[in-house]
């Protein structure tokens, strides 16, 4: 039985990685909603950062579906977007912090994602750390 | 006549305090249920059945107010955080069935724990107004 148990653990898209599908698609909801609103009403104030919410929106999305479908193709497509992420929160967070001039609106990735309790920073890691834990085994 | 258009926001009251508080307690209930190893039990779900039907009758209300010629400040925002509001518990609901594990608890506590947010959110995208 253990045996017949043990491939299962190996599935991005159960246990623990269910949990992180919802915190996914709750983000993905939340940037989505945020950027079309402010595409739609008022994109002249700051385009940058209002793209960038755009993209973090995308990245989102097909971050969780690619967790959500287990196969080899998903968990490449999430660890990209995991990686993208990283380096986006990363990236933006720091250049927002050094220069606030760039980003004249919140994005979700501006100081580390604060304006979201720091979850945009945490999460790329834990899927980062979730695709690791469920990596294949080497034959 | 002015004191109508700065009357208490309708989703500033009483169902909006149900709902936080409700939302907090099926959150703390699911994190107990997750740190127990146990999967979302028939409380986690009538939780957030109970949570759904004060969203919606927040909602209601809020949709009423409407009619009677209140708005608010950022009315895409407003009903954007309102659709999202009334979509999260069977968000959580559909999720924790799909995963009968300890892992559909820490689902619905998540969800649980983002209601909140979103409903002062949407208080603030009213409020914005009289202020």
């Amino acid at each position: 039985m253990v045996e017949v148990r043990a491939p299962q653990r190996k599935r991005t898209n159960a246990g623990p990685g269910r949990l992180l599908i919802a915190v996914y698609l709750l983000f993905a909801i939340a940037a989505t909603s945020r950027a079309g609103l402010q595409i739609a009403t008022k994109f002249d104030e700051a385009p940058v950062a209002y793209l960038l919410s755009a993209l973090a929106a995308a990245i989102y999305i097909v971050a969780a579906v690619g967790l959500a479908r287990a196969g080899a193709a998903g968990r490449r497509v999430a660890l990209a977007c995991c990686a993208v992420e990283l380096a986006g929160v990363l990236g933006v967070g720091t250049l927002s912090l050094v220069d606030p001039e760039l980003f004249p609106d919140e994005t979700v990735w501006s100081r580390f994602g604060s304006g979201y309790g720091y979850i945009p920073l945490v999460l790329p890691v834990l899927g980062l750390f979730w695709l690791w834990r469920t990596r294949p085994a080497r034959p | 006549m002015t004191s109508a258009t700065t009357a208490g926001s309708p989703v500033d009251g009483l169902l909006a305090t149900a709902s936080i508080v409700l939302s907090l307690l099926v959150a703390a209930w699911a994190l107990v249920a997750t740190l127990r190893h146990r999967a979302p039990d028939r409380v986690q779900l009538a939780g957030l059945a109970v949570l759904e039907v004060t969203l919606l009758a927040l909602a209601a209300v809020a949709l009423v107010a409407l009619g009677g010629g209140g708005r608010p400040d950022e009315p895409g925002a407003f009903f954007g955080y309102l659709a999202t509001l009334v979509c999260l518990p069977p968000l959580a609901w559909v999720l924790a069935r799909m995963e009968p594990t300890r892992w559909g608890s820490a689902i619905v506590c998540a969800v649980c724990l983002v209601t909140p947010v979103v409903v002062v959110r949407l208080q603030q995208t009213w409020e914005v107004l009289g202020g």
